[in-house]
């Protein structure tokens, strides 16, 4: 017991539990308030309209109503148009399966090059594309929409893939980039000596070694696209707006009555492929920012 | 015979850096040419470039009597070993063999076959589906050499590939790297910053200092008659021992007087080497000076010797005393008698002397 005493701190058995049952609590109070805004939102789209006039904002529904729901999906209105989020969600998903993969490739071969192929100027070239990365978007709206005129694509789901690939390209470059610098030069040269050219070693030698930093690109990239208000407001025009933007005018339009329950649907449908890709891939994320080294 | 490898004024700049200046080498069919220097000497370059992985800024290669100074290395018929062994690390030891052969279009029963005798010769049949993170660094240096052998080059190029194993491990895999060259009869090129493994490997060795050819030749005349200070430094464990000496002739042959810090100078004589300048650096290998009797001949002296360290290493017993200002070091049997701080006749043999100039470091008998 002597030894123990000297120790500044040694807390008893029981202290130890009661101590790890405290910090439990304040974890569990901390992730209940963060998630109080999603509760308020799923309870509020399972309610009528009555019933979140007349009840409190935190009560569960007492009749469980999915109308809010087939409202946001199908039929609400946003202005003099009734056809809910339906068509702006499958407008979204045209724009950010191609913008995502576009950029992703792109930023795979651009940090390949950087990584492993240095030629004179790589390091400028690279510390340009992540300058971009930083450039406030609201700069580039009015010189873009120029573009997007000139070459013809202004309004059109294409032309927005275009302006998020671009502006993708600095992001997954980095990340690309700084999971290759690891990968020792010499595997480069032995596929070389080997016969392999420069796409042949990417795909068979460097792309199956990338997953964990494909997974964080493509889940960052879907966030950012996905999620995306400014592009799409500004570069869209009726029938081509991405679901944010849709989202934005049922919510703001609606005259009348607010429909809060239909409101908080079209708000979750609108968020829920992010949560779902990262529910998916997820762990992968974790993983590949960690990720270094790839012992040969 | 036509050279398998022919470096003919090679030169190679980063920028103003010169990395290699004017270097002439070449190599005979079956030869086993070792590139050895220490870190830095621009022997690993030389090998990038011999591999076309590096440029060249001027001068002239040949492989196999074609001219491939401007050929890209998957058509410079060569296969290389890495320090790192770099081996693809996703996918199994059979995939590393045969990537080449699939890279190039050879046929999938051939590839079998292929990998079969590679992997028998090289006793890893039991691991072709292991993937390189699960081996051990002597087994991944067999996959590495897997992969140059499957090739069936006409040179081999090997990069320090001894380098991260264990002392023992190197040993073993370097007996194995002779036998190889002994049963396959290719030609090899190998770097190494280590004498031992360029002395026991090679057929030919080029030394190397700051991008500049040394002194190219067999072993034995890299070991023998060392071209300058710096071979005669470099190459050898213990180094050879370069005592400071003071020349004067006397008919035919050369009386050589070598200061001390206590007492009279030594002086010895050489009956051969007449004409040598005045100032001279008397190089002699540890082995060519031991106790007193146990070598005769006209070139041999006895000097009485104060010994100041003695090292016993197994086979033989180092003693170190000091000659000229400098530290000496003898070779004598393991039984000596010889005792730390007592006086010891020591028997010199010139006959294996080698005499370099102190200013410019060249060899001048």
């Amino acid at each position: 017991m002597a030894e123990s005493t000297s120790l500044p701190f040694v807390p008893s058995r029981g202290g130890a539990v009661a101590l790890r049952w405290l910090l439990f609590a304040v974890l569990a109070l901390f992730a209940l308030f963060y998630l109080m805004p999603l509760f308020v939102m799923i309870t509020t789209s399972l309610k009528s309209l009555d019933e979140i006039r007349t009840g409190s904002l935190v009560a569960l529904p007492e009749s469980v109503t999915f109308e809010a729901w087939t409202t946001a999906w199908s039929s609400a209105c946003s202005g003099i148009q009734c056809e809910g989020l339906r068509p702006y969600f499958w407008n979204s998903v045209a724009l950010t399966v191609p913008a995502v993969a576009l950029s992703t490739l792109l930023g795979a071969v651009n940090g390949y090059i950087i990584a492993q192929w240095r030629f004179r100027g790589a390091n400028l070239i690279f510390s340009l594309m992540l300058f971009g990365c930083f450039i406030p978007f609201q700069v580039v709206l009015l010189p873009m929409a120029r573009t997007l005129g000139f070459i013809g694509v202004a309004g059109t789901i294409p032309g927005l893939i275009l302006v998020h690939v671009i502006y993708g390209i600095g992001f997954t470059t980095l990340f690309f980039r700084n999971y290759y610098v690891t990968i020792p030069v010499e595997l480069v040269k032995a596929a070389k000596v080997d016969g392999a050219g420069f796409f042949r070693i990417f795909w068979s030698i460097f792309m199956p070694l990338s997953l964990p930093i494909l997974m964080v690109t493509v889940i960052w990239q879907f966030t950012q696209i996905w999620n995306d208000f400014l592009f799409g407001v500004s570069f869209s025009q009726a029938g081509t707006q991405p679901v944010t933007v849709a989202l934005n005018n049922i919510v703001n339009s609606t005259t009348g009555v607010k429909e809060y329950n239909v409101n908080m649907a079209a708000a979750i449908i609108a968020a829920f492929p992010t949560l779902f890709v990262y529910a998916v891939a997820g762990k992968y994320f974790i993983r590949g920012l960690t990720a270094g080294s790839v012992k040969g | 015979m036509e050279a398998m490898l022919e470096i003919r004024h090679l030169d190679k700049n980063y920028g103003a850096t010169e990395i290699l200046k004017d270097v002439n080498v070449s190599a005979e069919p079956g030869d086993f040419l070792v590139l050895v220097g220490p870190s830095g000497c621009g022997k690993s370059t030389l090998l990038n470039c011999i591999a076309g992985l590096e440029s060249i800024s001027g001068g002239s290669m040949h492989i196999g009597g074609r001219d491939m100074t401007h050929v890209s290395p998957k058509d410079r018929n060569i296969a290389m070993v890495f320090q790192s062994y770099a081996l693809y690390p996703t996918m199994s030891v059979a995939g590393n063999i045969t990537f080449g052969m699939k890279v190039r279009g050879v046929d999938a029963a051939t590839r079998a076959r292929k990998l079969q005798d590679v992997a028998r010769q090289l006793q890893i049949e039991q691991l072709l589906d292991r993937r390189p993170s699960q081996l051990s660094g002597g087994q991944r240096q067999r996959v590495a050499m897997g992969r140059a052998l499957v090739r069936d080059p006409q040179l081999f190029l090997f990069d320090e590939p001894l380098s991260n194993l264990d002392a023992k491990l190197r040993v073993e895999m370097r007996l194995e790297i002779k036998r190889l060259h002994h049963n396959l009869g290719a030609t090899m090129v190998y770097v190494t910053h280590d004498q031992i493994e360029a002395m026991t490997l090679a057929t030919k060795i080029v030394v190397l200092k700051d991008g500049v050819v040394q002194q190219t030749g067999s072993p034995a005349e890299i070991y023998r008659r060392p071209a300058n200070l710096f071979v005669a430094d470099f190459m050898g464990s213990p180094a050879m021992n370069l005592i400071p000496a003071r020349a004067s002739r006397e008919g035919s042959s050369t009386s050589l007087q070598i200061e001390q810090a206590d007492g009279a100078p030594v002086v010895l004589t050489d009956i051969g080497n007449g004409d040598l300048p005045e100032d001279v650096i008397l190089g002699l290998r540890p082995e060519d000076i031991v106790e007193a009797g146990f070598r005769s001949g006209h070139h041999v002296h006895d000097v009485a010797c104060r010994i100041d360290m003695v090292e016993p290493a197994g086979a033989d017993t180092f003693v170190v005393f000091r000659l000229g200002g400098r530290q000496v070091t003898a070779r004598l049997q393991s039984d000596t008698t010889a005792r730390q701080g007592s006086t010891l006749d020591l028997a010199f043999d010139l006959d294996r002397a080698s005499y370099f100039s102190p200013d410019t470091g060249e060899r001048l008998n």
